[in-house]
């Protein structure tokens, strides 16, 4: 039971990392950014390849700790080439294209990658596997307590950032309209910049974590937790952040029980089942509210 | 110099010309009425000014600065304030906020802060509801916030669309009289209004826009006597 716990609030951890960004995108350009889960796997590799040029120098949670902002810059400064390249001059096209412009972005990355590293999986040179420890009846190492802890902190971190700063309220306030944001004085380009560049650098993130924790990366496994990302970002209620990361935990746990209860491959199952659930039921997710208009 | 000068401007969306060979300008301190039915291309003239959309032809200047190359925000630092149609407050985000917003340009957020001060001083009714979220405001208190806001970045000239539009009379004077004030404060203003009668009461010049072309424009009292603006506007 505490052990499905744990295994539920780690995966979940990742999943509300990768959410917080499709749901910031969403929230301030309307793009379901179908690219995003291929950051995640960006920084997975580029986090490889950085633990892979260290491990003669340090090794272990340091390293990954190292490795992990080293992959959380790189993935953010991709975050916001994509956009600049790839979804800026498209900023007064129709939906559809921008979307379409998504898909092929998450094309390129994957095929770029693969390119670069091959088709085949790689081990992970860093795995999160010391000595476990009991926790409440749970069995879990030091290494999987820093990173969630580590989830945690980035996500309390961008909290504060969006609901306390200068820079967050922009960001909520091209969210609730550009067109006032404009009239405002907000550099709205550079403002969703910002946004892109924290949303790929948490799933860059969640890709290290994920690496360390799986301990085999490839090319394709951003597309599952794309998928998986805008589900909890549903579930929250897309747009909404705190709704984001609660997605993605309690997705966590529900893939995590479910597991438990029927075997491993229905694990896919659990969350998309719980994404129609609530595509039918409570589109506007937990926490999302319907739009307010008043004269 | 006038403060504000446009001169033979042509606006188009995707090919169709919503305004046409517009030339008008804005003195320093005055207030201008600019007047038309729906549809004219008044809130498009605005549009421009602030940047939103780029005239295909012609010549924008805000204190003899040209305008084609600056982005909106470089517009608001220049000096324009502009309160948007529909008030278009930020929902979701409180009073508070939504004055501090307007004082994005500036680098300083004390500064912003004592700025939010004043303009809660000015406007008391916000103050009483700092702290709320500025969609549960009712329209009135939303259109004052929507000045409020503008009023923060301290614009040279303050550009209102339709402020009155949905209010009930009273609140409409008061949004009025808070424009008055705020141009005897020294702020020019160009005020786009559906109310004839009460723009062109509190405006030294006025131009009437008909699809897109200049009409009638003047004296704000010759235009009041005129009996074309009369059976248009003021019926
Ligand atoms: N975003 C837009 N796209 C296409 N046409 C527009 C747009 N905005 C306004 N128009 C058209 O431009 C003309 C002028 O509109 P507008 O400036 O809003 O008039 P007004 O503010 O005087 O009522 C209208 O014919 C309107 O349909
Ligand atoms: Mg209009």
């Amino acid at each position: 039971m505490s052990q499905l716990i744990w295994n539920g609030l780690f995966t979940g951890s990742f999943y509300a990392l990768v959410a917080l960004g499709y749901s910031m995108v969403y929230g301030i350009i309307r793009l379901l950014n179908f690219a995003h889960g291929d950051v995640y796997m960006l920084g997975a590799f580029i986090g490889y390849y950085c633990l892979t040029l260290l491990s003669g120098v340090t090794s272990g949670l340091p390293a990954l700790l190292i490795v992990l902002v080293v992959a959380m810059l790189a993935t953010g400064l991709a975050g916001v080439g994509i956009e600049r390249l790839a979804y800026r001059p498209l900023r007064q096209a129709p939906r559809l294209a921008v979307l379409i412009t998504a898909v092929g972005v998450s094309f390129s990355l994957e095929y770029g990658v693969r390119l670069i590293a091959g088709a085949d999986p790689k081990v992970y040179p860093v795995r999160l596997d010391g000595q476990p420890v009991e926790l409440l009846g749970a069995r879990l190492t030091a290494e999987q307590l820093v990173l969630v802890a580590v989830a945690f902190v980035l996500m309390g971190a961008l909290h504060t950032l969006v609901m306390r700063t200068r820079a967050g309220r922009a960001m909520r306030a091209i969210a609730a309209d550009p067109k006032a944001a404009h009239l405002s004085g907000i550099e709205v380009g550079q403002v969703i910049a910002r946004v892109f560049f924290l949303g790929s650098a948490l799933a860059g993130a969640a890709g290290v974590m994920a690496g360390a924790y799986y301990g085999r990366i490839e090319f394709l496994m951003g597309f599952v937790i794309g998928l998986k990302a805008f589900t909890a970002a549903v579930i929250g209620g897309i747009g909404n952040l705190p709704g984001a990361m609660l997605g993605g935990l309690a997705l966590g746990l529900l893939e995590s029980f479910g597991t438990g209860l029927t075997g491993g491959e229905w694990r896919d199952v659990f969350a998309f089942g719980c994404l129609i659930v609530f595509l039918v039921a409570r589109p506007q997710g937990i926490l999302g509210e319907k739009a307010v208009v008043r004269m | 110099m006038p403060l504000l000068e446009l001169s033979g401007v042509d606006i188009s969306y995707g090919g169709v010309r919503a305004v046409r060979d517009l030339s008008l300008h804005v003195g320093d301190g005055e207030i201008v009425a600019l007047l038309g039915a729906n549809g004219a291309g008044k809130s498009t003239t605005l549009a421009a000014i602030s940047g939103l959309v780029r005239p295909s032809a012609g010549r924008i200047s805000l204190g003899g600065t040209d305008l084609a190359a600056l982005s909106p925000a470089a517009i608001v630092r220049l000096g324009a304030g502009h309160v948007p149609e529909g008030r278009r407050v930020f929902g979701g985000l409180t009073v508070r906020e939504n004055l501090q917003l307007g004082g994005y340009v500036l680098a300083d957020e004390r500064e912003v802060n004592r700025r939010v001060a004043a303009v809660c001083e000015l406007l008391p009714v916000l103050a009483e509801r700092r702290a709320q979220n500025a969609a549960t405001l009712s329209g009135g208190e939303q259109q004052l916030l929507a000045i409020g806001r503008a009023l923060i970045a301290r614009p040279r000239l303050l550009m209102l669309d339709e402020p009155t539009m949905g209010l009930a009379p009273r609140m409409a004077r008061t949004v009025l009289g808070l424009v008055k004030e705020i141009n005897q404060q020294g702020t020019s203003v160009l005020l786009v209004e559906q109310n004839a009668r009460a723009a062109l009461g509190l405006a030294q010049r006025g131009y009437v826009l008909s699809r897109g072309r200049l009409g009638l424009h003047g004296d704000a009292a010759g235009l009041r006597a005129d009996r074309r603006v009369i059976e248009a506007y003021l019926g």
